[in-house]
């Protein structure tokens, strides 16, 4: 039972921290559906970083460092989208697209390159980070947390205050509502919408370390995030673009996701002999029903996706 | 020195590609007046209000705030200079209230996070000094349009701006909500605050204001005091010739029923209440009926499923004798409806087509204009077109091959009208057929409708325009949430009257005539 807990907070800490990533983002009227990519660039920089800096530095400077770096690669990331998107009209769904294939090939690349520069025999996609990982271990008890908990957690509670408590997320999601409203008002959309962006890289970054994170220290970059960044695309439009929401609906799709990794322990269930698949294909089936069932009265943005031009009345 | 003026837009020229919008114009406004703007669509009202309003830079001329020029070149220069602006359509979030919606952009904040129980002070102390009744904490979208215009103007003063834009302000509201604005223009006035309005109604600018400009074709026409003028003076200078206003037409004559609808309900797309709920009504050849109502009372609805554009809950339609209720689109334009629709970019014309090409999209699978092989008789469309396009007077660049889009509203519109009436409707309905033309080309339009009913047509009318309304029908109906509320005689009934079926305040049993 503790490792069903376990698994589902680890899942829902990654979920939840890419939702929030989304959402910011289109508040801002801006959709990311690169955040898949987005998640594979964060976790190469965070791999890459903890490969380079372990052991040589105390643990909790790897974890601040890992954190920061993974959070600097998606901000980087998503300027691609804040630039197409945002200055140049760009078909946002396009441009989305575009950097989930970019981001997985890109990504496969430049391990590639590292691990045959060192052996020219190696030709794996795979960056090794044994002992960083162990630093982003909190036990309590027989439960083994995380940090990523602590900061998926956290992200929750201060996006709630920022989106809905300050002068910075009232002018966000007018920008995502209204633009035209937000600009005879004086508010700069342009520049709110690139807020918007470049917080879902941060978030997005974080949560592809997140990602890496749960794996044995080690991590395949040819595979990318295996659709996370669109599960918590669900996620977010089934939290209904709210923190509180997506916060409660990433533990949802994270328990479906944790049973696959522990339904052999839970006697009952293991008895039932449903195979593998089945429990793998889960979280993916339950976010295809949850859409088609929930996406009719949706609560979107009414101005995401569509590119500002101050011109137009 | 106290200045006369707080504004003064002098000589202010702004050229557009190919056009000439604003051909210096000078402006000039008093304090604590209410300025009128007065002139046809396309006249330049708009474009000079945006340049005082700093969303264009004015090629030529200069503003001038109490006497000293000032550069505008966006709404915070505006705004800091007290220029606020209630535009047209509305710039209000939906999803946020009231106060919300007020306080964006210039929010108060401590330590980072709003603050709003000053903001609420405020507002409410704004909202009783100048009787603006508002509810500070419901969403916009759940709010009547009258108090979204009440929060747009809150928002003017809560940010303390002393010259207020009216943008055509009173297009959305009932004739009991215009009143009201009147009244509150005046308040303000009085309060010392300058106040521009910009309308096209002779009626309202005569009762609220005390100068008006009149502006034609992007030439400013000259400044007149609505105490030393009269509407037709103010209509003459506006047009540049006399109109008539009303419409000239001999009493109906209804023969037999052309339409009868029976219990029609329509489903909502947007809420669970039904769009069309239970309604029954005749069409008689020879007269003209018109639905009045509100705007999105379910008028559009009831003309989708007439046409056919929505599917019907429940209920019958009978065009002359025969049942429609299923039959498809194109089925009842042959068997006799023609439809001038609502949205003449979505629903009426294919812009990026020619003009001949849209004056056959009702009738180009008819022989003479098809082969057996399918292939388009292209001279015999040529042919009909040019007849149409003279018949109608549908001016264009290049004839028959014009891109419709590329073609004015007015000509757009008289380019539906004239394939639909060539196609000898026994139904014409005409929705809204005069919106945004000038005065012109409503001439025509009305005179269009009246020929029909002359030729023993039956036409359904839907208009907004209670003037349209009052004018034209033989016959008011009166459309609230999806029911007929009322059945009037244009020639008996006042505005009033009608506005107080409109907005639901009264209501009527109808029984079908």
């Amino acid at each position: 039972m503790t490792i069903l807990i376990q698994y589902t907070l680890v899942y829902a800490s990654i979920l939840s921290l890419v939702a929030l990533g989304g959402c910011f983002s289109e508040h801002s009227g801006v959709i990311n559906l690169g955040l898949e990519g987005t998640m594979v660039i964060g976790a190469l920089g965070g791999a890459l970083t903890m490969n380079a800096i372990e052991g040589s530095l105390p643990g909790l400077m790897v974890v601040l460092i890992a954190l920061i770096s993974a959070a600097l690669s998606g901000l980087v990331y998503t300027m691609l989208l804040a630039v197409a998107a945002i200055h140049f009209n760009a078909d946002q769904t396009l441009v989305g697209t575009a950097m989930n294939m970019l981001g997985v090939a890109f990504a496969t690349v430049v391990v590639k390159a590292i691990n045959l520069s060192h052996d020219s025999s190696n030709v794996s996609a795979a960056v090794k980070y044994r002992t960083a990982q162990s630093y982003f271990v909190i036990k309590i008890g027989s439960m083994r947390l995380s940090w990523f908990m602590i900061i998926a957690f956290a992200a929750v509670i201060i996006s709630f205050v920022v989106l809905y408590k300050t002068k910075f997320g009232l002018r966000l999601m007018a920008c995502g509502e209204h633009p035209q409203a937000a600009d005879s008002v004086g508010i700069n959309v342009y520049k709110m919408r690139w807020a918007g962006v470049l917080i879902s890289g941060v978030l997005g970054g974080l949560g592809g370390l997140t990602y890496i994170a749960i794996n044995n220290g080690e991590c395949e970059f040819n595979t990318g995030v295996c659709g996370y960044g669109f599960l918590a695309l669900a996620v977010m439009i089934f939290g209904k673009w709210k923190p509180q929401n997506i916060f409660l609906a990433s533990l949802l799709f994270g328990f479906f996701r944790a049973l696959s990794s522990v339904y052999m322990g839970i006697g009952w269930l293991n008895n039932m002999h449903i195979p593998n698949a089945v429990y793998i294909m889960l979280p993916y089936i339950i976010s295809l029903i949850v859409l088609a069932l929930t996406s009719k009265n949706s609560a979107a943005p009414k101005a995401e996706g569509i590119p500002y031009d101050k011109g137009a009345r | 020195m106290e200045q006369e003026y707080v504004i003064e837009m002098l000589n202010i020229t702004k050229r557009f590609p190919g056009i000439v919008a604003n051909d210096n114009i000078s402006l000039q406004l008093k304090k604590g007046e209410i300025h009128a703007l007065l002139g046809e669509n396309g006249a330049g009202k708009s474009t000079l209000m945006s340049v005082l309003f700093g969303l264009y830079p004015p090629e030529e001329g200069v503003i001038k705030k109490d006497g000293k020029e000032v550069k505008i070149n966006n709404p915070n220069d505006a705004n800091d200079l007290g220029i606020g602006m209630v535009h047209q359509h509305f710039k209000l979030v939906e999803c946020f209230t009231v106060l919300e919606n007020i306080i964006l952009g210039v929010e108060t904040t401590k330590g980072g996070i709003l603050q709003k129980d000053d903001a609420r002070k405020k507002v409410m102390e704004l909202s009783d000094k100048y009787g603006l009744a508002i509810d500070p904490d419901a969403l916009i979208s759940d709010i009547t349009v009258g108090m979204q215009q009440r929060t747009e103007i809150l928002k003017m003063l809560y940010r303390d701006n002393e010259i207020l834009i009216f943008d055509e302000p009173t297009a959305v509201l009932t004739p009991q909500e215009i009143k009201e604005l009147m009244q509150i223009m005046k308040n303000l006035a009085a309060e010392g605050k300058s106040i521009l309005f910009i309308s096209h109604k002779l009626a309202e600018i005569m009762e609220v204001a005390d100068r008006c400009s009149v502006l034609r074709k992007g030439k400013y026409i000259g400044t007149v005091n609505t105490s030393e003028t009269t509407m037709e003076k103010l209509s003459a200078m506006m047009v540049g010739r006399d109109v008539n206003f009303h419409v000239e037409k001999a009493p109906a004559k209804p023969a037999d029923v052309v339409l009868s609808v029976e219990n029609m309900t329509v489903a909502s797309k947007s809420h669970k209440k039904n769009a069309v709920n239970n309604v029954s009504l005749n069409v008689h050849a020879g007269e003209i009926v018109c639905i009045a109502g509100i705007d999105g009372n379910g008028q559009s609805e009831f003309v989708y499923g007439l046409t056919g554009l929505e599917p019907l809950a429940s209920g019958k339609l009978v065009l002359n004798g025969k049942d429609i209720t299923h039959d498809s689109i194109r089925k009842r334009n042959v068997e006799g409806i023609g439809h001038i629709p609502e949205d003449r970019h979505k629903h009426g014309l294919v812009l990026d087509y020619s003009l001949e090409d849209n004056l056959i999209l009702q009738n180009y699978f008819e022989e003479r204009f098809v082969n057996k092989f399918g292939f388009l008789k292209r001279k015999n469309i040529r042919d009909y077109a040019n007849k149409l396009i003279e018949g109608y007077d549908v001016r264009s660049g290049q004839g028959p091959i014009t891109r419709v889009g590329s073609m004015s509203g007015g000509n757009q519109q008289k380019a539906i009208i004239a394939r639909e009436i060539e196609r000898d409707p026994s139904l014409l309905i005409a929705v809204q057929p005069t919106r945004g033309l000038d005065v012109g080309a409503i001439e025509f339009v009305h005179k269009q409708l009246v020929a029909e009913r002359d030729a023993g047509k039956g036409v359904l009318l839907v208009s907004l325009e209670l003037d349209e309304v009052l004018d034209v029908s033989d016959r008011i109906l009166v459309m609230y949430e999806g029911e007929i509320v009322g059945e009037f005689d244009p020639k008996t009934v006042t505005e009033d009257e009608l506005g107080l079926y409109m907005s639901g305040a009264k209501r009527d049993e109808v029984t079908v005539k």
